[in-house]
Order: structure tokens, then C-alpha cells, then sequence
């Protein structure tokens, strides 16, 4: 079974957020990635070229959630990869292992929109009801 | 319908407004907004009042969780937000000072006249483009080492400038002397390291700019004479940039680990945004030494912008340092957490004061601001939008008494981002702005839809509440004729 929504903006003052679906929260992880990425670039236009393992503990579900984002955010800020696509390997409350595909950006190919600073606790909701609603607030 | 707010606040005067204990169960103290009651309309419908009352939780703060005219809906803190703990007793709060630890906002004076400007304002906009990396994704052209790194996260603006990048009065006309002290380079993540490598000297993206502005209106010559603005039509120079991803990076490490410090100190919050510890604690010490180091690195960052603008003025103009005149005002924090001493019931008091998204404003006569500003008191800058105006004020004895000597930073967003794309295109905003003598280059044409005049609140009923209350003086008004934004 699949959702047919994976996720949708949405509009705060100073910033945006996204609220990402899933039949499972391993889906649902995945999908709020990829709302991320789509707030930074086209994912139409981003290859997989290139993959990186994630390998994350935290305190609970709702912290696992926030470094997972933040660890993406680390990646694009640090080494420019945008992803678009990814496989989460393994998740319980605490610990969480996953691969993202992509590629390196470029200006040539890529339009960079929105620069994000951080996934914040603000509004932070994991919900459970008929599949997974997760929202999550950056800065940016 | 937006009257509903009548019946939560208390009215003190015109400009204050009080949120009682009442309000929230878990306010250990009232929440003060300094607004004029048709602002507060707008407000009220934002839930900011819920994020003044959730500050007031914190331990230790002292009189109030305050909120400057500017305020709008942050995470856990409101942007616009003052609140002082007690460090003996009291907490730190990374999510008080914010993401992008130490933005903030340096002003530049020149010898220049707006019609000297005008007539090489193409040229002038695409060598500054050019010669400042900005936008997503950008890096600087600074290539330091890591321990070079280290070195500037200790010493700040210093670095620069003994490197030839600017002088050593830029330093003198900087809060804190573009150092602040305690920056721990091994309390900063490798993580952060990396992040803030290749972003040095960059001014980012989003609501970051370069403005090229002129004198509009003055009302304190005397005052502006002090600070080196003579005139009317005068060119200024406005650089609005922060900690990049350097910060960014930090702060999202201390808001994880002082989250743990939360359940450790059996502290109660209403949003897990305001993670938090004692300002005494090893955590809190911890944070406020790698927040001390990502203010240094903005202030680092400043000082080169600063520099490639004076290179890109002289190469336009064809002109010396000398001719051009271009000395720095002086450089403010909009996003910081100060140990400052302030009176409380007849006693000092060593509070930790949170601003975020607010202005020092230090009186005449304190002992922390410029001797050359002794008697006037410290340089407020207050950016605007990018098609109306920017505010230079002073601080004031009533800063000190009534906000812990602070006040507001700038214009404060009214519509989202999405909703300003949504409803206006870069290309038209662009135009607009040349139909108002304005000269703009961006890197992309969202940013500058997102960044759109239309998107913000008037900074000039903002910069009025903060003087008719008294917690700084207006003393001049600019209008930009050409911005960079990244």
C-alpha cells in the first residue's frame, strides 16, 4: 500500500514547514526528507549519482526525527548533495539507519531556492492515525 | 474578531502592553510587549502572544518575558524577544538567541553624495555582486585552515583585519570590539567546522543583503554629526549578514544537547524549542563558550564584506580610502546572549540577557560603547525592507531601566514566504523597485519574491513605538538605491 500524498508545504510567518505521509513511519521519515530537499531544490532535476549512509541515535522518536532532518540539512550545507530519494533501512524510538541518493549540486543544473537552517521542535508533531502525519517547522 | 486580545492584555500606556501570570499556568512572570494597539491586532492573529508566555517559563528570568513592536512568530523564542535570567539561579537558551547566532548588521558612512551614486549605481551594484559571494550554496574566498578556524572563532573581527582585511578602527566601532570573550573553539562540533569552513566571507541567502542607502531625514544632527552623517542625500553603506551555517550548525547541537540537560535539571517547558540549562551548569557554560565562537566568526564575516565594499567603491570611483571616507559606524548583534549587569531592586544583578532579534541599546556614558559615543549613546541599526527606509536611533538610560538595554531590530515579516511568492513575481518586484530609483541584484528571483517590500510590516511604525516609548531615539532615516541579496 502506498499514500498517494507524500507531503505538502506549509506556510509559517518567518519560515515553512512541511507535513510528510506514510503507511509506516519508516515512510513517513522518508517522505519529510524529501519534502525538505524539495524546498531547497527541483527534485525532478536531481540525479542519483552518489549515495551517503545515516547512522543516528537520539533520545526518542521526536528527536530522531529532528537530527535526521538536521543531519540532511549538514549534508547539503557541508558538502552541497541535494537528495531525492531514500531508504530507510532501520527505525525504532531511538535509533535510526537510512541511505540517501543523489548528487553534488550544481548551478548549471539545479536551481537552488530556499537556503534551510535548521529543523526545529516548534509544532513538531509525529501522529499516528490510519498511517503517519509528520510536522515539522525549519528555519530558514 | 481581533479584539478578542482586549481581554488578555492589560493596557500600561499607548506603547505597553501587559500579558499577566494569569494568562498560562507556568508564567513565572508577566510578558510586556511594546506595540501600539493597531499593531497588536496583527499580533495577536500570529500566536506570538502564546510564545511571550512560554518564555516567561523560563528559570530565573527576571520582571519580564519582553517583546519588541518587531515581534513576530518564532520558534519557541518570538522573534522580537528580550528575556534576562539570573545567572546565579537562572538559564541559557540556545533557542533564545536563534539559528544564525550573532546576524547582525554594520553600517558604513562615505564622503559620497547620492548624486555622485546615482549616476554609477549599475556598475557599482554588479562589481559589489561580484566581488561578495552570496546566494545558496556559495563559498567564500577565504581559504582557511582548520586551525586558522580555530583562531577566528577566539579572536573575531581581529583576524581580519591583522590580515589586511580592513582597520583596526572598524574594530573600535564593533560591539564588543568584535570579540567576545569565552569562545571555545573545542566546545564547537566538527560538524559546525566543516559547515563554516567554506561559507567564511560569504553573505548567504535569504533575508541577508548589502545596501547602498542615502540619508533621507535626520532628526538629531548633532548626534548624526557624532557618528559622521552630515547631510542629507549622504551615501551609506548597510551590510546585513550572520554566522552562516557555522552557526546554524551550532545552535542545532545545543538545542539537542541542553534537551537532555532539560530532563537533568528536572526543568518544566511548554515547548522543547526553548531547551535550555543553567547558565552555571557545564552545559550551559558549554553553550554560551561555542555561541561566543560563532559570533566572533559573523563578526569575522562582516569585517571581510566590509572590505571587498570598500575595494568595490574604490574601483568604481576611481577613488583613495581617503577620498571615499568610508569609516565604519559602528556593528551591532541582532541575535546574541550577553552576561550584563543591570540594578534589580536596588541591587546588581548579573543577568544573562536573551535577544533575539533585538538591538543593544546602550545609553551615553556606559562604559561598553565607543568612548567617540560616550556622549551620545550607542548606534542602533534598524534595517528595513529593501524599498522603503532604514532606521539609524541611539540607546537610551529608559533601554536600561524598562528592556535591559535593548530594543527592536528591524521590520518584521508579515507574510510568509510562500504567500509573497505566491503573490508577486522576482521579475516585478524587481521592476518596481527600478521604478523607485532602486537598483537590485539577486541571485535568484525567488529570494527576491520572498523578500519583497510587500512582505514585511513598515519598520517606520516599528522605530516610532521603540522612540515614543522612549527605548531608543530616532536619529536618522535612509532609503537604499541599490541592494545585493543572495
Amino acid at each position: 500500500m502506498t499514500m498517494t500524498k507524500e507531503f505538502e508545504i506549509l506556510d509559517h510567518t518567518a519560515d515553512v514547514g512541511i507535513i510528510a505521509y506514510g503507511v509506516d513511519l519508516k515512510q513517513a521519515f522518508a517522505n519529510a526528507a524529501k519534502g525538505l530537499f524539495s524546498l531547497i531544490t527541483n527534485l525532478g532535476d536531481v540525479d542519483e549519482a552518489l549515495h551517503r549512509d545515516i547512522d543516528l541515535t537520539a533520545a526518542d522518536e521526536e528527536s530522531l526525527l529532528v537530527d535526521w532532518l538536521n543531519e540532511l540539512v549538514y549534508y547539503f550545507d557541508a558538502e552541497g548533495i541535494l537528495f531525492k530519494r531514500f531508504e530507510i533501512i532501520e527505525l525504532n524510538d531511538t535509533h535510526l539507519k537510512a541511505r540517501g541518493y543523489g548528487e553534488k549540486a550544481d548551478n548549471t543544473k539545479h536551481e537552488l531556492k530556499t537556503g534551510v537552517k535548521a529543523a526545529t521542535y516548534h509544532m513538531l508533531k509525529i501522529e499516528k492515525n490510519n498511517g503517519y502525519r509528520l510536522q515539522v517547522i525549519f528555519d530558514i | 474578531m481581533t479584539s478578542r486580545w482586549k481581554e488578555i492584555v492589560k493596557k500600561i500606556d499607548d506603547y505597553r502592553w501587559e500579558i499577566p501570570t494569569s494568562y498560562k499556568e507556568g508564567m513565572s512572570v508577566p510578558g510586556l510587549i511594546f506595540s501600539s494597539e493597531s499593531m497588536l491586532d496583527h499580533i495577536f492573529e500570529e500566536h506570538a502572544f502564546e510564545q511571550v508566555a512560554n518564555v516567561a517559563f523560563l528559570p530565573g528570568i527576571v520582571r519580564y518575558s519582553l517583546a519588541m513592536p518587531d515581534i513576530h512568530w518564532g520558534y519557541g523564542f518570538p522573534i522580537g524577544g528580550v528575556a534576562a535570567t539570573r545567572v546565579k539561579d537562572g538559564v541559557v537558551s540556545p533557542g533564545g538567541v536563534g539559528f544564525d547566532i550573532n546576524c547582525g548588521v554594520r553600517l558604513v558612512r562615505t564622503n559620497l553624495t547620492e548624486e555622485e551614486v546615482r549616476t554609477r549605481i549599475e556598475p557599482l551594484v554588479n562589481e559589489l555582486f561580484c566581488n561578495i559571494p552570496s546566494g545558496l550554496g556559495s563559498e567564500g574566498k577565504i581559504r582557511a585552515s582548520g586551525k586558522e578556524l580555530d583562531e577566528v572563532m577566539v579572536m573575531g573581527s581581529r583576524w581580519a583585519v591583522e590580515r589586511g582585511y580592513g582597520l583596526p578602527e572598524d574594530i573600535v566601532a564593533t560591539e564588543e570590539s568584535g570579540c567576545m570573550k569565552g569562545a571555545r573553539a573545542d566546545k564547537v562540533s566538527a560538524k559546525a567546522k566543516k559547515r563554516g569552513l567554506p561559507q567564511l566571507g560569504t553573505l548567504g541567502s535569504g533575508n541577508h543583503f548589502l545596501e547602498v542607502a542615502v540619508v533621507d531625514e535626520l532628526y538629531d544632527r548633532d548626534a548624526a554629526r557624532v557618528m559622521g552623517i552630515e547631510d542629507l542625500g549622504q551615501v551609506l553603506l548597510l551590510i546585513h549578514t550572520g554566522s552562516r551555517g557555522f552557526g546554524h550548525q551550532i545552535c542545532s547541537d545545543y538545542v539537542e544537547l541542553l534537551g537532555q540537560a532539560v530532563k537533568k535539571y528536572g526543568i518544566n517547558l511548554p515547548d522543547r524549542q526553548l531547551a535550555c540549562a543553567p547558565v552555571d551548569s557545564p552545559e550551559g557554560k558549554d553553550y554560551l563558550a561555542a555561541m561566543a565562537s560563532a559570533a566572533n566568526y559573523a563578526w569575522t564575516n562582516r569585517q571581510f564584506i566590509l572590505h571587498w565594499a570598500r575595494e568595490s567603491f574604490a574601483k568604481v570611483f576611481n577613488k583613495s580610502q581617503a577620498e571615499l571616507g568610508m569609516r565604519q559606524i559602528y556593528d551591532v548583534c541582532h541575535n546574541i546572549a550577553k552576561i550584563e549587569n543591570y540594578d534589580i531592586d536596588g541591587k546588581t544583578e548579573k543577568l544573562c540577557v536573551h535577544r533575539k532579534g533585538a538591538t543593544r541599546a546602550f545609553p551615553a556614558g556606559h562604559p561598553d560603547i565607543p568612548e567617540v559615543y560616550r556622549g551620545i549613546g550607542q548606534p542602533v541599526l534598524i534595517p528595513g525592507d529593501m524599498g522603503r527606509y532604514s532606521f539609524v536611533a541611539l540607546g537610551t538610560e529608559a533601554a536600561m531601566a524598562e528592556t535591559f538595554g535593548s530594543t527592536c531590530h528591524g521590520a518584521g515579516r508579515l507574510k510568509s514566504r510562500g504567500a509573497a511568492k505566491r503573490s508577486l513575481k522576482g521579475a516585478d518586484v524587481a521592476r518596481s523597485l527600478a521604478a523607485k530609483g532602486i537598483t537590485v541584484k539577486a541571485g535568484s528571483m525567488a529570494s527576491l519574491a520572498e523578500e519583497a517590500p510587500q512582505a514585511y510590516k513598515d519598520v517606520s511604525e516599528v522605530v516610532e513605538i521603540t522612540h515614543q516609548a522612549g527605548i531608543s531615539l530616532k536619529v536618522a532615516k535612509t532609503r537604499p538605491i541599490g541592494v545585493i541579496k543572495g
